[in-house]
């Protein structure tokens, strides 16, 4: 399938390539995303119905910060593609996929609400797992994996006890 | 004693048929057995409109995961969906395999499909109960929670815990079926088969349950694949996507059995999915017995299983090589592996990336319910507020799973 990819899309492929664990992966840029995914749904010869999944991926040292990953699924021909999108941490958006595949909506609220990763189009796009108040994006590497933000003030019995009820 | 004389005024209530009334069910609803919350929108009982609100259990099992070693990950994958715990096990484990470029001993493939399956039929069983019990059906459901506590038998005799089971480890398990696994299995099996028959006779063709059941919470079957809706919801709609069967893991290739399909996509019917699957996990756990071969249960790498006991204790190698092991975790060779398994409410996806270090760089599940619920308020615009309670209980919400 790799080189029926490369013969359709040809330098819109940043990268496509059988990984060591036997999976197809390719990598194109942001601006030509609409139209791959949409032409990977719809043309017979790769019919990806399914999104899978959606998610992304941090790697705070590198110039283009984030990986939008989808992984695409067709039920008819039974293979498995993952496409990468690769954006910088200051310039964190792409292109909703909400149009091609009604999954998207929940995925890319997800992907937002973890990543602050903002996706042009999107109908609705709001925090999901988190609360509207939430600060910051925890699943970027640089969100400390000890920081709290309790909604409801945690006591303790010796730091912070509750007041004595009268 | 005479009543106030406020008793006998009468009140005015404005006519309020035609007018659209918010309310909020949840997150802490009696009758829908996940802490989840509808906004809805209603015209009468008829629902307008609905925003389904989820994340109440996000404990946030992605980034805790980033923060041990591979090995140390498989408590949370526990605690995602905890009516079946051993398949998220299962999950994991064949993800963080395939980057290893390993695979396990047959009978430890054999030993973790015969867990899933007999996980697969106590999640079911949760969830058709638990259906069946908020529609009123509280007899059938005591009885399929009976049932249940038989197959949580099994997994606690294998794994010395009923939900928080912690079974798998990276190429192996960590303890072999019991001996008397195979009897115990058809002792359970005998009391299963009449506590499904008695299920069976009070459900199936119960007119009350069926009229609460019965073409609801139907959707497109192109809007199910749109929203990536798997496993017994996809499949009541009559569309025949099985892990199992369409991209085999562990030895599912060598067994026979079918994939059940529905006709009309409604709530009866992925009520039927899920009943007629247990008899095919039933037919798979018999084969999978039946071919068992002997062996170990985890690949013999001193990088990758822990060593024996007698040799942590008595040899310095042994001791160096379980310090490691346990103190810097299985070096995974930097790349990245999606695997999906069949679980319980359809396709469950572990994609892990890997740095090269003995921590995963990212651990990303692909929930089931999380897309099913999606796909739920459009399920239920148009539909009453008591349907709810029946399209919900389908979707088979798993707090721990949806909101990791």
């Amino acid at each position: 399938m790799i080189e029926n990819l490369k013969t359709r899309f040809g330098a819109e492929l940043k990268e496509a390539s059988v990984n060591n664990s036997n999976e197809n992966v390719i990598a194109i840029a942001r601006e030509n995303a609409p139209a791959i995914l949409r032409a990977l749904r719809d043309e017979p010869e790769f019919a990806f119905n399914f999104l899978t999944d959606l998610t992304a991926a941090d790697w705070l040292e590198r110039e283009l910060r984030f990986d939008v990953v989808y992984h695409l699924y067709s039920l008819k021909l039974k293979h498995r593609l993952r496409v990468k999108i690769a954006v910088a941490g200051k310039d964190a958006w792409v292109h909703s996929a909400v149009e091609l595949w009604k999954a998207a909506d929940w995925l890319e609220r997800e992907c937002y609400d973890m990543f602050g990763i903002r996706f042009q189009g999107h109908p609705d796009l709001r925090r999901i797992l988190l609360y509207d108040s939430f600060q910051g994006h925890p699943l970027r590497k640089d969100y400390p994996v000890t920081r709290r933000q309790p909604l409801v003030e945690e006591v303790d019995p010796v730091v912070n006890p509750r007041p004595p009820s009268s | 004693m005479a009543l106030p004389a406020r008793w006998s005024q009468k009140i005015e209530i404005p006519d309020s048929a035609d007018e659209v009334m918010e309310i909020q069910m949840g997150p802490s609803h009696p009758a829908a057995h996940g802490t989840i919350k509808f906004n809805l929108k209603l015209e009468g009982e008829r629902i307008v409109d609905c925003d389904v609100e989820v994340g109440y259990l996000h404990r946030g099992f992605e980034k805790m995961c980033e923060q041990g070693t591979w090995t140390q990950v498989f408590p949370y994958t526990d605690r995602l969906n905890y009516a079946s715990p051993c398949i998220n096990n299962v999950g994991f484990a064949l993800a963080v395999e395939k980057l290893l470029g390993i695979q396990a001993p047959d009978r430890c493939q054999y030993a973790r499909m015969i867990m899933s399956e007999v996980s697969r039929i106590a999640d079911h069983l949760t969830c058709l109960g638990m259906a069946a019990g908020e529609v009123g059906a509280q007899t059938a459901m005591f009885y399929m929670l009976e049932a249940r506590e038989l197959l949580y038998d099994l997994v606690e005799a294998v794994t010395g815990a009923r939900l928080t089971v912690s079974w798998c480890r990276v190429g192996g398990v960590a303890r072999d079926l019991p001996d008397d696994f195979a009897e115990r299995l058809g002792r359970a099996f005998i009391h299963l088969d009449s506590i499904l028959a008695d299920c069976d006779k009070l459900l199936s063709r119960n007119r009350v349950f069926v009229d609460r059941m019965a073409g609801l919470g139907v959707i497109p079957v192109e809007d199910l694949i749109s929203y990536g809706v798997t496993g017994p919801l996809l499949r009541a709609s009559g569309v025949s996507y099985d892990v199992r069967k369409a991209d085999p893991y562990l030895f599912y290739d060598r067994m026979d059995f079918e994939v059940p399909l529905g006709e009309r996509g409604d709530n009866y019917d992925r009520f039927n999915m899920r009943f007629q699957e247990i008899y095919q996990s039933k037919r798979i756990l018999e084969q999978a017995l039946a071919q068992l071969p002997d062996g170990p249960v985890a690949v013999a790498d001193p990088r990758i299983t822990l060593p024996p006991k007698e040799r942590v204790y008595n040899s310095i190698e042994g001791l160096m090589n379980h310090f490691k092991l346990v103190i810097e975790g299985v070096k995974v060779p930097a790349g990245e592996a999606y695997q999906a398994v069949e679980g319980a409410n359809g396709e469950l996806g572990f994609y892990v990336i890997s740095d090269g270090s003995g921590r995963p760089y990212r651990v990303r599940v692909r929930p089931p319910c999380f897309l099913a619920m999606g796909a739920l308020s459009k399920m239920l615009i148009g539909h009453m507020i008591p349907d709810i309670i029946t399209t919900f209980g389908m979707i088979n919400m798993i707090g721990g799973e949806c909101d990791r």
